[in-house]
């Protein structure tokens, strides 16, 4: 008895054990699937890492996919191009068309709990108008911007002008976001020093690694629009509790980790690969942005002989858009012919002065345009940006075109920000500047004739690298600006494209589309110039 | 041997002194602006200007070259230019994949490699040393991001033992540790195993030939005392050196096996800091790099002496 009794104590001792181990399994495990390990993740990786957290102070699209994210806009557009209003419930324009007055949704609030207040409303888009283009034309029509009581915002202008909701729905870099009045007040040369906004995500900066990992959490209190989601328009309706933007340097690690399920959303697959991904039936591929991407290619008036129209328009009359988008794209589903300045198949588009770079037959003008101009056979400097996949290609080809039209080509390889900081330069060539260079836009920064920084002529002073001086231009962008009928818009809009094809300062070599790639477990991916991540399911 | 090892020490201030000023110099006058690269697409010359003021890169080069060694000088390694994070933060973060990728990977690789080599050489002519030299070559001929993408083919997509990419702390349990260092580790360990086996074998060969093993031999003493005892200890200096190099050279990031495996190292982190001319950053990396092969070559040294009493420092 004795020896069985403590045995039996042991055995009772080691089964009390054994259900508390078991209870206590049970209570944790309860406890993990209640907190965040169970919490529905949206794994995506995006173009590029995300390292400047002001959308305001840079234009770079990582950082204004962030700010769609953490803040909120007083309009958006939606699908047909149209601003639709977000933060704003109604809006008042006084019959003089001079004062504004736009009335908050109720319910606004930032992420530490502060309500939006016209104040907030007034500093955000003060900071705006001093870095956006669209925001300094705005600005230049403002007289004032205030407060009446805590939820309208006024904004009085000095003289009509058309695109005032336009400008405030702009979609693409910079948009106009709403910040505190705190955040907003930080000159716009310098980064924000928190990152509050009343956007349905809210920003986790303790889990943010740059070129790491960016996390954003639901935000219980945002209260969405009632109509449904379009574009960046309607309800930011959040279905998950966690998005993580995590980077991945090498495209088949991606590849390899969306087909395995590690991760849900990538951004935009090289086209080689897409015939992998489409052959996956797990895996949705689709092109979101309709309006896709504008590669361009851009002379530097300010260094001879760039600085004569003759010279860049034999450039751009030896440039056959099918030549760059084969060697860029490849496939022909993927990219589309497209001289319109304001983008194929928008309001705005049109073909005037495109002819030779989409029917790729100028070579013959070409080469007449530079006897003409008596080309001396200087070389012109192209940059070469070889890090950057979607950009080495076409200085490539577009040097060999001009070569084959009589040009003397000096293609000088170099990474991105050596570019970036080297196209800033006015200097002469032999003191570092440079002729020509090529970029890529999204349709949206480029569908009208205020965001298409292109088509500035305010030459060296307040113009756009490479700088070219054409009054013409200012005095019709003016004119798009204040017009208010849309037909009468189309036609400045079309003038401004035949004088800047005339003046040879600019041509669209192509435009592209990126489809992005998804698990089919997503429902809900929206369409739209950037990628949004409200409205999206994970089944 | 403590004066030697302080004299080290003191050896590597001037070079880390030279180190520091060269990259600093080489960064001045590499083209690139941070400023432009932050401003992006429509910023005005008069907001560039604002923006390098802002970051202090209008000040002359000495100012900000001694503005940098003073906050050194007190434990401040800056913040970074482009997400305004401190530098030390950053790397801290990287710190932890980085190491435990580079402990593995020589635990490993010498716990494979030091034996291969032996046997290769004791079996000189042999098949086994033609396997072992066979495998040596394949390691060093084979590129690092094919045997990684056959890694993650065989082991992560095929049979789903291992994640395809990412890192998780130890923190976050040994378990899942080692469930996503283990391919990235297989993959530079076949490469280290390459690098070590090959020089452990060479040596033995040298040291097998000697009279002191002949006579080890000719006193009837166990072939494998030979070996590990008489023969292994006496040409461990290269091998010691091969490991404690090859070790620096994980540290100091390999950017190729963090990008396939998507490991946030400390190689990702200063390619990454170079593209965007993140000054702060990859001063305070390269400098931390300059520091590990200072502290690695003097530790290789100190071991020269405890395997080999024949060596002697004044």
């Amino acid at each position: 008895m004795q020896l069985s009794t403590p045995l039996k104590s042991k055995s009772r001792v080691m089964g009390g054990a054994l259900r508390s181990s078991l209870l206590g399994a049970t209570v944790a495990g309860l406890a993990l699937m209640a907190g965040p390990s169970f919490a529905q993740t949206l794994t995506a990786v995006k173009h590029s890492a995300l390292r400047v957290l002001d959308p305001i102070m840079t234009t770079a699209y990582m950082s204004r996919n962030h700010g769609y994210m953490i803040f909120d806009t007083l309009y958006a557009l939606d699908s047909d191009l149209k601003p639709q209003p977000q933060m704003v419930e109604s809006h008042t324009v006084s019959d003089d068309g001079l004062t504004y007055k736009f009335t908050l949704r109720e319910g606004l609030k930032f992420h530490d709990g502060a309500p939006v207040t016209g104040d907030d409303v007034a500093a955000s888009i003060a900071r705006w108008g001093e870095r956006d283009g669209m925001g300094q034309v705005l600005m230049s029509f403002v007289d004032n911007m205030s407060s009446e009581g805590d939820n309208v915002f006024v904004m009085t202008l000095r003289e009509p002008y058309g695109l005032v909701i336009d400008s405030l729905a702009k979609p693409s870099s910079n948009v106009p976001f709403i910040m505190p009045k705190r955040l907003a007040e930080t000159p716009s040369t310098e980064a924000i020093a928190e990152q509050i906004g009343s956007g349905p995500f809210k920003w986790v900066s303790e889990e943010f690694q740059p070129g790491v990992k960016a996390v954003y959490a639901k935000f219980e209190e945002y209260v969405p629009r009632s109509e449904p989601a379009s574009w960046a328009a309607g309800g930011k309706v959040v279905n998950v509790d966690r998005v993580e933007w995590v980077v991945m340097p090498d495209d088949q690690t991606t590849l390899n980790a969306i087909q395995a399920g590690e991760i849900d959303y990538w951004e935009s697959p090289p086209s080689d690969l897409l015939p992998i991904l489409e052959a996956n039936p797990e895996i949705e591929v689709k092109n979101l942005n309709a309006m896709g991407m504008q590669t361009i290619m851009r002379p530097n008036v300010l260094n001879a002989p760039m600085d004569n129209p003759l010279i860049r328009k034999a450039a751009i009359a030896a440039v056959n858009q099918k030549d760059v988008l084969g060697a860029l794209v490849g496939n022909p589903e993927l990219y589309a012919l497209c001289g319109a300045m304001f983008v194929c198949n928008t309001p705005l588009a049109s073909d005037v002065g495109s002819e030779t770079l989409t029917q790729g037959n100028g070579m013959e003008q070409a080469k007449a345009l530079l006897k003409e101009a008596g080309y001396d056979g200087t070389p012109i400097v192209i940059m070469q940006p070889t890090d950057v996949g979607t950009l080495r290609t076409q200085p490539v080809v577009v040097a060999q075109a001009m070569r084959d039209a009589g040009f003397v080509v000096d293609l000088q390889a170099m990474d991105w920000q050596t570019l970036v900081g080297r196209r800033a330069s006015q200097a002469g060539v032999d003191d570092g500047g440079w002729h020509m260079f090529m970029t890529n836009w999204v349709g949206a920064d480029v569908f009208n004739p205020l965001v298409n920084n292109m088509v500035n002529g305010k030459g060296a002073e307040g113009g756009w690298f490479g700088w070219p001086d054409v009054p013409k231009l200012e005095e019709l962008r003016m004119a798009y600006a204040t017009e208010t009928d849309p037909a009468k818009q189309k036609e400045y809009a079309v003038e401004i494209q035949k004088v800047a094809y005339e003046e040879g300062i600019y041509a669209p070599i192509g435009q592209y589309f990126v489809p992005t790639a998804w698990t089919s477990n997503l429902e809900g991916v929206l369409d739209g110039p950037v990628p949004f991540f409200w409205n999206i399911t994970k089944n | 041997m403590l004066g030697y090892i302080l004299q080290r020490i003191l050896a590597a201030i001037p070079v880390m002194g030279f180190v520091a000023l060269f990259v600093f110099l080489l960064l001045r006058l590499t083209p690139g602006d941070p400023a432009a690269i932050i401003a992006g697409d429509t910023a005005t010359p008069a907001q560039l200007e604002a923006i390098r003021t802002s970051l202090g890169l209008n000040d002359p080069l000495f100012t900000q070259f001694f503005r940098w060694i003073g906050q050194l000088f007190q434990g401040d390694f800056g913040t970074s230019i482009i997400s305004g994070k401190p530098v030390i933060e950053l790397i801290a973060a990287r710190m932890e994949p980085t190491i435990s990728l580079a402990l593995t990977t020589i635990v490993l690789s010498v716990a494979i490699a030091v034996p291969l080599g032996v046997i290769a050489a004791w079996k000189h002519g042999t098949l086994i040393d033609r396997f072992v030299m066979l495998l040596s070559v394949l390691g060093f001929s084979v590129p690092v991001f094919v045997i990684g993408y056959l890694m993650i083919s065989l082991f992560s997509m095929q049979l789903g033992w291992f994640p395809v990419q990412g890192f998780k702390p130890i923190g976050d349990g040994v378990g899942k540790f080692f469930h996503t260092i283990a391919l990235p580790t297989f993959t530079l360990t076949l490469l280290y195993i390459a690098l070590i086996a090959r020089i452990t074998r060479t040596s033995m060969l040298e040291i097998l030939g000697d009279d002191y093993v002949r006579t080890a031999r000719a006193k009837g003493l166990p072939e494998s005392r030979v070996l590990m005892r008489h023969a292994l200890r006496n040409c461990s200096v290269p091998i010691i050196t091969v490991i404690g190099i090859g070790l620096a050279l994980i540290i100091s990031g390999v950017v190729v096996t963090e990008s396939v495996f998507n490991l946030p190292g400390l190689g990702r982190l200063t390619v990454d800091a170079v593209l965007a001319r993140d000054y702060p950053v990859i001063q305070a990396v390269i400098l931390l790099a300059s520091l590990i092969y200072v502290v690695i070559n003097l530790l290789i040294d100190i071991a020269y002496v405890i395997l080999d009493p024949r060596i002697r420092y004044a």
